[in-house]
């Protein structure tokens, strides 16, 4: 007894083990700081009026869903323990066929409740579909979809940036979205609900904050090899302190000429201005992330990894390596990105670079 | 027992056995057991794919497989248990029990029912081939363009185009098959609304496959020409659009789901009635609302593409459809209820399996009217509460349904009962397997976890339900090796089952287990609904069933029973189509081989044509 217990301990330590060895990485994907509560993506935890309008219409179907399952099981377990086969037992079995009144009744039950849920529904349906009126004095992002990342554009502002979008509090912050390659998904989930984007069309969301912070988001829709990694965060300012940071971003970079860094910005010329841009200088093309203030951003790759020097130093040196992509399909002519190639750099190259980009504040 | 022996020996073409008599058979009844067989293999295979699924996200950013191997994971499992293991396993017993349930000797057109079959087998092999050249699909199995569509050298997504198209070509064979059956086969006094429920689920399946495959079939060939010859169906740059696809794939893809439940329905409005000693409760209002199902499911599709931006009357609009469709959904539970309410409840396997199947099903129903409220579904949408939902209705409901099906119908196909006990096991360990995997997703699709995607980073309050996750699917997994051994050890071992182990109350418990060829050695002659059963009992005033002293026993037919011969036709035809689609996934290399497949699909036809319709029997 004692010793076939002591073997199924073992053999289920064994099971975990094996299981934890095979599963586990030294992944550099990595929430930082950035991670607060539990559940830090959780739609149930409405941050703004979109997000708490959608939640309190969740709840007031979930209880009635709640109450209507816990009828119906105990109405099945009564019937199970009521009506058993008990043996030996002569109960005569009658041969109800059916009751039309009951029918009727618990049709028009179903169809009551469904009417009580279908109104506010359909008013939420319409009030969050509304454009910010002029007087609210929305703030415009563009939105675009990559594979496998984010593009955020200030037009108010004329400047771009990737993965990280900064917004300000209690001002609705109105997005216009497409995408350039195949259908993603924008998604918010303590801000909003997701809403598609769609090559060819451009959708729009309204988002708002109530208080500073930083919100986590996720591509929603399936879209190829390295749809895990296409993360987003949102970080919510007070209005001037967005205002502070909207203006710094719209200053060109400054490029530094000497040292190392000076050596990236050569590197940085060859290899990476043909996707990369940097405004202020020659370096212009949208294909990739525009790296303008690549060093005031928390993270890269998709707001996958922390923006750190260690991960930068792995990326640089393989990056198919660390974020599944296929830039073996890139097709730059056609402005066909799928991630960005091995360029067998350089440790000399890369020290650079990443000097470069330490200085793009 | 001596007149059906005497019987079969005059039966050659019946027990022809061995590989060419089941590559050559035409008796609907092999035809379902070949489709339950394949059934359960792609099962097994779906299987390793899901265990495959929840080993890679136990953990935090998990690397069992590569993010590539993911993506062909999924996208296959969703394949292989949509097409390869519920259709086909609900087209099992159709097959088998459709005729028997009607009073039928077989189907309609029995050549063209082993053609479905074949279609069918040989679509599955192309698809499951995909993984050892060049690649499983990729895409989903939705297919969105136009990801689906993206040219590139990679030919796995047009394993999925032609995959899916040739599963459809054999589905609506079958569909033209089984209306033509129950409009023309059933027994003398069998109407319309004296046929068993199932059989009504079957035939509302038949028309919703017969109405939905064509719109999808339309799709596939157009991505097929997207991603091979150019066109620009689905490409926004080309004056394409891509929300155009899933119009069409919902349009087919909301139906499918009721193709996939109905048949489940089906079974368990047989099972709930034998094991409880009653009637169906409300029997029409239940097939009625099978009915109204199927009608309504055409009127549903956009509610899967309630974030694609439709507009708010769209919306409004498909969220009413959809909370409406929740109506005769629930009325067919309180009318299961309503048979277990005052009946004589023997809890045998299959009653098991059929409870399991409502409480489960209760689940997901709700879980589905919360899809329906638009704003609530955009926050939903494509996480894993869609994947908890949609696994309640078709594990929790169709694959529970299905096994109920398989306890109850197991001893007529093979004449063996399966073992209470290891069934009993089988039950509760795959039902507390079942919600320790499933329903830790409602809680993580709220938190904010979205599907298909292979990691996910430490955090974020991932990492305990998707071990839970993990470990209910190994139970899962334990609970099918107890059915696999249970269903070995019967084959020996089993109880013998006689003609009607239950107590049933349909045609198919009237005759031997399992049945001669020719099915029915007289045609029955139906009375009333529940006709075997009122062959044994009668109401009293009070509505008491009474038995009745003697069952009337079936006598020997005098008539001449002509069953089709066998042809190795339908699987040839089967076969050159396989040929020509391998074929056509290689392009323009692959012309030769469409060009042979096509000839071998040819021969199969015209052979097919110029074979004499019925052999003499003593041949």
């Amino acid at each position: 007894m004692e010793r076939s217990r002591l073997r199924l301990s073992l053999l289920a330590g064994s099971i975990v083990a094996m299981a934890v060895s095979a599963c586990s990485s030294d992944d550099p994907t990595d929430l930082g700081s950035i991670v607060e509560g539990d559940f830090p993506q959780n739609s149930l935890n409405p941050a703004g009026p979109q997000a708490r309008q959608i939640d309190d219409l969740f709840w007031l179907v979930f209880w009635i869903a709640v109450v209507v399952f816990v009828l119906v099981m105990v109405a099945l377990l009564v019937a199970l323990v009521r009506y058993r086969h008990r043996e030996g037992s002569d109960r005569q079995v009658r041969q109800v066929h059916g009751n039309t009144k009951l029918e009727i009744l618990w049709t028009i039950i179903p169809v009551v409740i469904l009417a009580v849920i279908a109104v506010p529904t359909v008013a939420t349906i319409f009030d969050l579909r509304e454009e910010p009126l002029p007087e609210e004095n929305a703030l415009m992002v563009e939105v675009i979809g990559h594979q496998w990342w984010w593009e955020f554009r200030y037009p108010e502002y004329g400047f771009s940036t990737a993965n990280e979008m900064h917004i300000p509090t209690d001002r609705p912050v109105y997005l216009s979205m497409t995408s350039v390659d195949v259908i993603h998904s924008f998604w918010v989930p303590q801000l909003n609900g997701k809403r598609d984007v769609v090559p060819g069309r451009t959708t729009h969301l309204t988002l708002q904050a109530d208080e500073p912070g930083v919100y986590l988001g996720q591509c929603a829709e399936f879209c190829g090899l390295a749809h895990a990694d296409m993360r987003h965060r949102v970080f919510a300012h007070e209005e001037a302190e967005f205002h502070a940071w909207a203006t710094a971003h719209a200053q060109p970079a400054v490029i530094p000429t000497e040292g190392l860094a000076g050596e990236g910005w050569e590197t940085f010329q060859v290899i990476c201005s043909a996707c990369h841009a940097i405004d202020g200088t020659s370096a212009s093309s949208q294909l990739a992330p525009n790296l303008t203030h690549f060093a005031s951003r928390t993270s890269f790759g998709g707001a996958t990894f922390a923006n750190n020097e260690e991960h930068l130093r792995e990326w640089l040196r393989n990056p198919p390596g660390m974020k599944p992509m296929d830039p073996d399909r890139n097709d730059l002519a056609a402005g066909r990105i799928l991630g960005m190639p091995d360029f067998g750099l350089t440790e000399e190259q890369i020290d650079g670079l990443i000097a470069l980009l330490e200085t793009l504040k | 027992m001596s007149e059906e022996t005497q019987m079969a020996s005059t039966d050659h073409t019946a027990h022809r056995g061995g590989a060419w008599g089941w590559i050559t058979s035409t008796d609907h009844k092999k035809i379902g057991i070949l489709y339950g067989v394949s059934a359960i293999m792609f099962f097994l295979i779906g299987g390793v794919e899901a265990l495959l699924i929840r080993t890679q996200l136990a953990l935090p950013n998990g690397d069992v497989l590569s993010a590539d191997a993911y993506n062909q994971m999924f996208t296959m499992h969703a394949t292989t248990m949509v097409f390869l293991v519920v259709m086909p396993a609900a087209a099992a017993f159709t097959n088998y029990f459709l005729p028997l349930l009607l009073g039928a000797r077989d189907v309609a057109f029995p050549r063209l029912n082993a053609l479905s079959y074949w279609i069918f087998f040989f679509g599955g092999l192309f698809l499951t081939i995909s993984f050892f050249v060049g690649g499983a699909p990729d895409g989903g199995w939705f297919g969105y363009a136009p990801l689906s569509t993206q040219v590139s050298e990679v030919v796995r997504m047009d394993y999925w185009a032609l995959g899916l198209l040739i599963l459809g070509l054999a589905s609506v064979l079958s569909a033209i098959n089984f209306i033509t059956t129950v409009f023309t086969m059933r027994a003398p006094g069998m109407t319309l609304m004296r046929m068993p429920v199932f059989a009504w689920m079957a035939f509302v399946v038949a028309f919703l496959l017969l109405f939905s495959l064509p719109i999808i079939t339309v799709g596939l060939f157009q991505v097929f020409l997207d991603r091979n010859l150019g066109t620009l169906f689905f490409s926004a740059a080309g004056g394409g659009d891509p929300v155009l696809w899933q119009h069409l794939f919902w349009l087919f893809g909301h139906p499918e789901v009721y193709v996939l439940i109905l048949p489940a329905m089906g079974i368990v409005s047989e099972v709930l009635p034998v094991f409880s000693g009653k009637p169906l409760f409300g029997r029409s209002f239940v097939i009625f609302s099978g009915i109204a199902i199927g009608f309504m499911g055409f009127g549903v599709w956009a509610h899967h593409m309630f974030t694609s931006g439709l507009g708010p009357v769209a919306e409004a609009a498909f969220a009413l459809t959809t909370m409406f469709i929740g109506v005769p959904t629930g009325v067919k539970i309180f009318n299961w209820l309503g048979t277990l309410w005052g009946g004589s409840i023997r809890f045998k396997t299959p009653m098991l399996f059929s409870l399991g199947f409502i409480a489960m099903f209760v689940i997901g129903g709700l879980s589905g009217v919360t899809h329906s409220i638009v704003p609530a579904d955009t926050q939903q949408h494509d996480t894993y509460y869609v994947v908890a939902h949609f696994h309640y209705v078709l594990f929790g409901g169709a694959i529970f349904g299905l096994f109920a099906g398989v306890y109850y119908w197991w001893p007529k196909i093979t004449g063996r009962l399966l073992h209470e006990g290891w069934g009993k096991l089988h039950f509760w360990t795959m039902l507390i397997g079942f919600n320790l995997t499933f329903a830790p997703m409602h809680v993580l699709g709220l938190a904010g976890m979205p599907r298909r995607t292979y990691r996910y980073p430490e955090g974020l309050g991932f990492e305990f339900w998707n071990f839970v996750a993990t470990v209910g699917s190994y139970l899962i997994a334990v609970s099918i090796l107890v059915f696999l051994w249970n269903w070995w050890r019967s084959r020996h071992h089993g109880e013998v089952a006689g003609n009607d182990p239950w107590n049933g109350r349909t045609l198919e418990w009237t005759i031997p287990s399992p049945p001669p060829h020719y099915n029915f050695a007289t045609v029955p002659t139906v009375h009333s609904e529940d006709s075997f059963w009122h062959d044994k009992y009668r109401e009293d005033e009070a509505g008491n069933a009474v038995p009745v002293a003697a069952a009337p026993t079936t006598t020997a037919a005098e008539e001449d029973i002509h069953m089709p011969s066998p042809s190795y036709y339908p699987a040839l035809t089967g076969f050159g189509m396989f040929i020509a689609l391998m074929g056509f996934v290689y392009l323009p290399v692959g012309l030769v081989a469409v060009a042979a497949g096509l000839m071998v699909t040819m021969w199969g036809l015209f052979g097919w044509a110029m074979e004499p319709l019925t052999r003499e029997p003593h041949e």
